[in-house]
């Protein structure tokens, strides 16, 4: 982004979630779906994480902004403890999950990852057909009932948008599919097992525009269902596809609020310059 | 010049020049194997000539030219021959004159400047036997009993289909011995053994005893009438004679018995040479060793290195990969760890006779003999699984190949980019399931390129089977037709060892050289197969995992 782009970089009038007679959102009248209590993150010494508090709203989009190294991935990983599998790294304070502390000793961390389901960057299908991606969660919870599989399969596919295109091929490789496809098919594969929650980690940056207009237009759909918080670098993807928005800056958490407010009257000064492209 | 170096095309000659010449070193010694083992099997002309030797006595030669060598006159000097002053080189031969049961030496070499010229004469004839190796000469006549059935020409009609007969007889005879009545000696020696733990439980039943005794009763009939019909067969091959009249006049009477082949090699056709060539050549492989391995086949030695190797397989595959995948994704990575993979990187350098001297120490001595001890009590003192056997020396390759497994896999494993685990993970997968649903499947092309390094340093090695179980002659394979069938404490016979002990150990050096040859054709056959069949495996499953890196 340019320093020299105008004041407001985002026109309010592209953010499609605005239904018609919506006022301004308010987060406090907002069901929780998600609830972050003064949690700090360490990479071995290194805060990387300072005492973020927020919450994140049941059936809602959230978008999470911020320049490279912000923390926001990181953030995001912490809700389906992802970042367990990083060895040096360790989390105090809190988040809670239907009122319950993630970080508890008792949590079954699988049960918690069905719950909480994820997108990754890049795609990352696994070697197997097209029908044992989208099956794989089901079959990890020993579904193997052939027409049970059948039906969630097609569910998942037609909510992922990608069932038009590969139900012909479905006993073909996923690595058959292009770049685009891959990523929808690893949301069906998201969806099959019903999470309550879908975080998305930039889950547009390796697609072209035409795959990124796909996948917006899908997280629009899937808003009615699901708790959705996506990470993303684009800010215009963030002010089209989100609710809210939080905005991150060398690990703590600057502004959060309706994603209209951020992107057209931001209260501090740092949301404003970065919203406009005078840095990140 | 500059311009040249400059360019790169130096860098480019140079490797392919280093590729070209191992291309050329790698085939050079395959076609080298090639012709000299397989040319063996060609039928060759029986050349007949006179040599005067020095001494003023002549010598009538029929024989097979084997080898030609051009040597310094002061190499044969010391026969006395006389050369003319300006002469250096001389040329001799060496010729495979046979009849080791009349003269005692059946390979000669002979100054080529002493012979005659060399005749190729139609009715020489060849026999190869049972025992004491070729037969040289002139067929005189076919006998049977005391009453001659043929003379001359009559003799060779009657020759050949008698010989086929016998051969059939030869058979038959050779089956009912070791199948027939291998069978009945395995289930003796299992009574003897019921009788012996009997005893030593201090069975006082009468009944026990009696039962075994009819048994044994039931059995000793049947053998008596395998003996017989044995006894017969012995009768019925002993009936046929020939006399034929060897190189130094004398008539020689061999019976058909002994005659696994007869031929007159200089008046066959290519055809006909071609059938010899294809019958010798399947008897090869086929077969088994006669004559203290220098004649006959090699098929218990090839049995024996698939065998073994395979067995092998079965057991590094699965403590390879597991030990693999417990070091790389459980273990917590620290110094311990590190030291524990330097020390078996370090493993696969280890020379393969200290494994073979580990296998004999504890495999064979102290688990074999503890297992002895808990379950074959009735058989001790005679060793069943505390003696070298097939499995001790599976179990000790297993053990040489390890590292090789356990590294690949680790390689294979680490190669797995991150997002998929994470992916698996992120939709409730335990670590667990993300293994054996995920990863092991992409991982199984490496595992699979470990157990193809694995299986060629294992079917070449020698030196620690001979400590562990691998013989000069088994008198069984270690699979047959009798309960349990695969006979895991059995010896066996390996290729490569046939190498050393045919080349090296033989009696009989100049009739063993060709076999040498192609029994190492035959290993490095055998081992080509097994890669590629390994190597089909592993692109099947790369098939499957594909495009993951990308």
């Amino acid at each position: 982004m340019n320093a020299d782009v105008s004041t407001h970089a985002i026109d309010p009038s592209t953010m499609n979630k605005r239904r018609p007679g919506d006022t301004v959102r308010s987060l406090s009248r907002e069901t929780p779906c998600f609830e972050v209590k003064n949690l700090d993150l360490y990479y071995g010494k290194d805060a990387a994480l300072k005492n973020i508090t927020m919450m994140v709203p049941a059936k809602r989009v959230t978008a999470c902004i911020g320049p490279s190294g912000c923390g926001k991935s990181t953030l995001l990983r912490c809700f389906n403890r992802m970042n367990d599998l990083v060895d040096s790294c360790r989390i105090e304070g809190q988040i809670l999950l239907d009122g319950a502390n993630i970080y508890d000793k008792g949590i079954d961390v699988p049960e918690l990852r069905r719950r909480v389901g994820m997108v990754f960057q890049k795609p990352n299908p696994f070697p197997k057909t097209i029908y044992e991606n989208v099956a794989y969660g089901l079959r990890l919870q020993g579904v193997n009932n052939r027409a049970v599989l059948n039906e969630v399969v097609e569910r998942s596919l037609k909510r992922a948008a990608l069932w038009d295109e590969v139900k012909d091929r479905l006993n073909e490789p996923a690595f058959s599919l292009s770049g685009g496809q891959q990523q929808r098919l690893v949301i069906a594969r998201a969806v099959a097992i019903e999470p309550e929650v879908l975080l998305l980690d930039e889950p547009c940056s390796a697609l072209d525009p035409i795959a990124t207009a796909r996948i917006e237009e899908l997280i629009d759909e899937l808003t009615s269902e699901y708790t959705i918080v996506i990470v993303t670098h684009n800010m215009q993807q963030a002010a089209r596809v989100s609710d809210y928005t939080a905005f991150m800056y060398l690990g703590e958490l600057i502004e959060y609020d309706d994603t209209q407010l951020i992107f057209t009257n931001p209260k501090q000064q740092r949301t404003q310059d970065y919203v406009t492209g005078r840095f990140g | 010049m500059r311009d040249w170096f400059k360019s790169g095309a130096p860098w480019i000659w140079l490797n392919a020049g280093a590729a070209a010449i191992s291309l050329i070193m790698v085939f050079g010694l395959i076609a080298l194997i090639a012709v000299r083992g397989l040319s063996h099997f060609w039928p060759s002309p029986i050349l007949e000539t006179t040599v005067h030797h020095t001494d003023g006595t002549e010598e009538r030669v029929l024989g097979e030219l084997r080898n030609t060598e051009v040597v310094p006159v002061a190499v044969v000097a010391a026969m006395g021959i006389d050369f003319p002053e300006d002469q250096e080189l001389v040329t001799r031969y060496l010729i495979q004159l046979g009849n080791r049961d009349l003269t005692g030496r059946d390979f000669a070499w002979f100054v080529g400047d002493l012979m005659d010229e060399w005749q190729f004469p139609d009715d020489a004839l060849v026999l190869e036997r049972t025992e004491w190796g070729n037969f040289y000469g002139y067929l005189l006549r076919v006998k049977e009993g005391d009453q001659v059935v043929g003379e001359g020409e009559a003799a060779w009609e009657e020759l050949f289909p008698r010989v086929a007969r016998a051969g059939d007889l030869r058979r038959q005879i050779h089956r009912i011995e070791r199948f027939d009545i291998g069978a009945i000696n395995t289930q003796m020696e299992r009574i003897r053994l019921d009788e012996r733990s009997l005893r030593a439980r201090g069975e006082t039943d009468p009944a026990a005893f009696e039962r075994l005794r009819e048994r044994r009763a039931e059995l000793d009939q049947q053998y008596a009438v395998l003996e017989a019909e044995r006894a017969e067969l012995y009768e019925r091959i002993a009936r046929d004679f020939l006399v034929a009249e060897s190189m130094d006049g004398r008539e020689v009477t061999i019976p058909i018995a002994n005659v696994v082949r007869a031929a007159r090699p200089n008046t066959m056709s290519f055809f006909e040479k071609l059938g010899h060539y294809f019958d010798k050549f399947g008897e090869f492989v086929g077969g088994f060793p006669r004559e203290a391995n220098t004649e006959g086949g090699i098929f218990p030695a090839i049995f024996g290195t698939v065998m073994m190797v395979l067995l092998m397989s079965v057991v590094v595959t699965p403590l390879g990969v597991l030990a693999a995948i417990y070091l790389r994704e459980y273990a917590k990575q620290g110094p311990f760890v590190q030291t524990i993979r330097i020390s078996v990187n370090n493993l696969a350098g280890v020379p393969s006779i200290v494994f073979g001297v580990f296998g004999l120490g504890f495999f064979v001595y102290w688990v074999g003999g503890s297992i002895d001890d808990l379950f074959y009590p009735e058989r001790l003192p005679a060793p069943t699984f505390g003696t070298p056997g097939l499995m001790w020396a599976s179990l000790t390759l297993a053990l040489l190949t390890l590292p090789v497994v356990i590294v690949a896999t680790e390689e294979g494993l680490t190669r797995i980019p991150r997002s998929v685990r994470e992916g698996s993970l992120a939709l409730g997968a335990t670590k667990a399931e993300t293994l054996w649903r995920v990863i092991v499947p992409m991982a199984a092309p490496a595992m699979m390129t470990g157990l193809i390094l694995a299986v060629a340093r294992a079917a070449g090695e020698v030196a620690p089977l001979m400590l562990v179980g691998v013989v000069k002659l088994a008198p069984n394979l270690p699979v047959d037709g009798n309960f349990p069938f695969l006979h895991l404490e059995r010896k066996f016979m390996h290729l490569g060892f046939h190498i050393y002990d045919v080349g090296f150990q033989s009696p009989n050096v100049e009739a063993a050289r060709p076999l040498v040859y192609a029994t190492a054709l035959m290993l490095v056959f055998i081992i080509i197969v097994l890669n590629l069949t390994a190597i089909a495996i592993r692109n099947r499953l790369r098939e499957k995992a594909k495009a993951v890196a990308e």
